[in-house]
């Protein structure tokens, strides 16, 4: 085993199948270094929560193997819970106990000695910004509150691994970014390896040190996102006419820079074959067959171009089919 | 018990009975609803003592064992629901990530039941007695009724556990509480057994426990101490208790799928 394995995630050939379902994962393959920020970014369905439970040992694999920790996580995993923080998709909270009965909760079953429990509870509720509502019932928590102290409550018995299931979805922007902010300094000064699932392209970029795309059940690629970028390496240009009229003779010049790509409704894109260089050229041919421009912009490739790339379809809206119920698992009794 | 199974017990029963009290619509219904039938029971059958071999001369001492019964069968939807909403919402899985044991889950979700027990118990006697009602076997003998009413609750709580494991749905659960009721009608509910004449449903009676849990209670309100009907009440309790608890950890295990 790496040493960086031993406070990080090693995944080989892992395979969960459904009963009269798909392949949710289908062999995948992956290494997350100790202190490492993962990000696994994938559409609704892909098979990214599907992960996280086997990982998280709640849901046992069909095939493959998983370390975590270093521990394998069918065959240790007290161990593996001993190791890692989950936050998963849903804050799964009670409403009716306040934030610091939650942590109370929590920090007495990871078996924290009766002293340590408050004050844990008291420095977690405080750095994620929730002293002020600890003896609130967490009914009356906003969506921003109730993912925070998520947070807390996976970071209670100090885990080394942490695990976040699309930790904000449905957040605005304010409680996502004081979100980032937290989740990038756990793994900067505490050291802590995160395992982050996230449909959002922005999330996986700024958190991210590597990024995995998962597509139905496969990962389709791997990589620093700068990586993942310079392989598509292609900026696209958009351009909208002034005259709608125009929209149709603009898509035959734009054409001849390259392969259409997703644009706003009124507009015209292309991923520009030679790259940003030809971007005085494409103004030039369109200020040649007297189309009046309204807005022209040039975007830098961004994940879901690579995403595009590598499955064909664009993230935003791909996700059509849900991930299956893990209710619907075969039944395998638990240790 | 080890300490850290106790801990666990012993904050996990903190948290039901938490809900519990933070849910006055739990508890509400669990404690008017039996008084109400208890009233329109003992005003509209209380002829029924004129019936040669009707033990008691007031119907209200005879029927004031019902309560008791219908309260227990509110704990199957309290406790059921409590738990089928933590698997909905996913809370089990976050109990699931510590080293939580399942004995120490089920146990502790019993704690409000046995909370709700309690208050159901010491409410029904109070009213019954307030009302004209009889305590034959005296100050001793409500202790005994309360700490039987409350086995009783927790017996039939385990049922609701079971379900709420097995089903994992609120809706499943409170499913149940109708066939609950079934079991209660089907028994000496009204009258006493010997009395019960039509042979179908007299031989229904005799083997539904439900009858033996409610002769316990009546014998303690209109006889005193009888021992062999107070053993016989306690011992189908414990047994529905047992049977509920093994079924539910069994349902468990398949539930938490942990590794």
């Amino acid at each position: 085993m790496a040493d960086s394995a031993r406070g990080g995630i090693e995944v080989e050939g892992l395979v969960r199948e459904f009963k009269n379902g798909p392949r949710a994962v289908d062999g995948i393959d992956l290494e997350v270094a100790q202190g490492e920020i993962y990000g696994f970014l994938g559409p609704n369905g892909a098979g990214k929560s599907t992960t996280v439970l086997m990982l998280t040992t709640l849901l046992p694999p069909t095939a493959g193997t998983a370390r975590v920790g270093g521990y394998d996580v069918v065959t240790e995993g007290p161990q593996v819970r001993a190791t890692i923080g989950a936050a998963l998709q849903e804050a799964a909270l009670d409403p009716l106990l306040t934030g610091r009965e939650h942590m109370r909760l929590q920090t007495a079953l990871h078996g924290l000695d009766k002293g340590e429990r408050e004050t844990r509870s008291r420095e977690l509720l405080e750095r994620v910004g929730l002293a002020y509502a600890a003896d609130r019932k967490v009914g009356g928590y906003s969506g921003g509150m109730k993912r925070r102290l998520d947070l807390a409550l996976a970071l209670a018995h100090r885990p080394r691994i942490l695990f976040l299931d699309e930790p904000t979805t449905g957040l605005d922007i304010q409680s996502r970014t004081a979100l980032w902010e937290e989740v990038a300094r756990l793994a900067a000064e505490d050291g802590v390896t995160v395992f982050l699932t996230t449909q959002y392209l922005e999330e996986a970029d700024a958190l991210a040190a590597r990024v995995g795309i998962i597509d139905h059940g496969h990962l389709v690629a791997e990589g620093t996102p700068a990586e993942l970028k310079a392989e598509i390496g292609r900026p696209t240009v958009e351009a909208v006419p002034l005259a709608e009229g125009d929209r149709e003779r603009m898509t035959a010049v734009l054409g001849r820079f390259g392969e259409q790509a997703g644009s706003s409704p009124r507009g015209v894109a292309v991923r520009l074959e030679g790259g940003e260089s030809q971007l005085a050229e494409v103004v030039r041919a369109l200020d040649a067959e007297q189309i009046a421009i309204e807005h022209l912009q040039l975007h830098a490739p961004s994940l879901d171009d690579v995403f595009l790339a590598k499955t064909g379809r664009s993230l935003e809206g791909a996700g059509e089919e849900a991930e299956p119920e893990t209710g619907e698992t075969e039944t395998v009794a638990a240790a | 018990m080890s300490s850290s199974l106790r801990n666990q017990v012993g904050q996990l029963a903190r948290r039901s009975i938490l809900r519990t009290l933070r849910q006055p619509a739990q508890i509400v219904p669990a404690i008017v609803f039996p008084m109400f039938l208890l009233a329109v029971n003992a005003g509209g059958l209380k002829d029924a003592t004129n019936l040669p071999g009707f033990p008691t001369d007031s119907y209200l001492t005879f029927i004031l064992a019902v309560p008791f019964i219908q309260g227990a069968l509110f704990s199957v939807m309290n406790s059921g629901t409590d738990l089928a909403r933590d698997i909905e919402t996913g809370f089990l899985n976050r109990l699931a990530l510590t080293p939580l044991r399942g004995a120490a889950l089920l146990s502790g979700l019993l704690a409000g039941a046995v909370v709700l027990g309690l208050v159901q118990a010491v409410v029904y006697l109070s009213v019954g007695l307030l009302a004209g009602a009889e305590l034959a076997a005296g100050a001793g003998g409500a202790l005994v009724l309360i700490l039987l009413s409350v086995t009783i609750t927790v017996a039939f709580g385990t049922i609701g556990l079971f379900a709420a494991l097995r089903f994992g749905s609120g809706e499943a659960v409170q499913g149940l509480f109708p066939v609950f009721f079934v079991f209660l009608f089907l028994s000496a509910m009204t009258l006493p057994l010997d009395l019960l004449t039509t042979d179908w449903f007299h031989a229904i009676a005799s083997v539904n426990p439900v009858t033996y849990l409610l002769e316990a209670i009546r014998s303690l309100l209109i006889e005193g101490w009888n021992i062999g009907q107070l053993a016989l009440g306690f011992a189908i309790a414990a047994a529905i208790g047992a049977i509920g608890m093994t079924a539910a950890s069994s349902a468990l295990k398949t539930r938490l799928v942990r590794t």
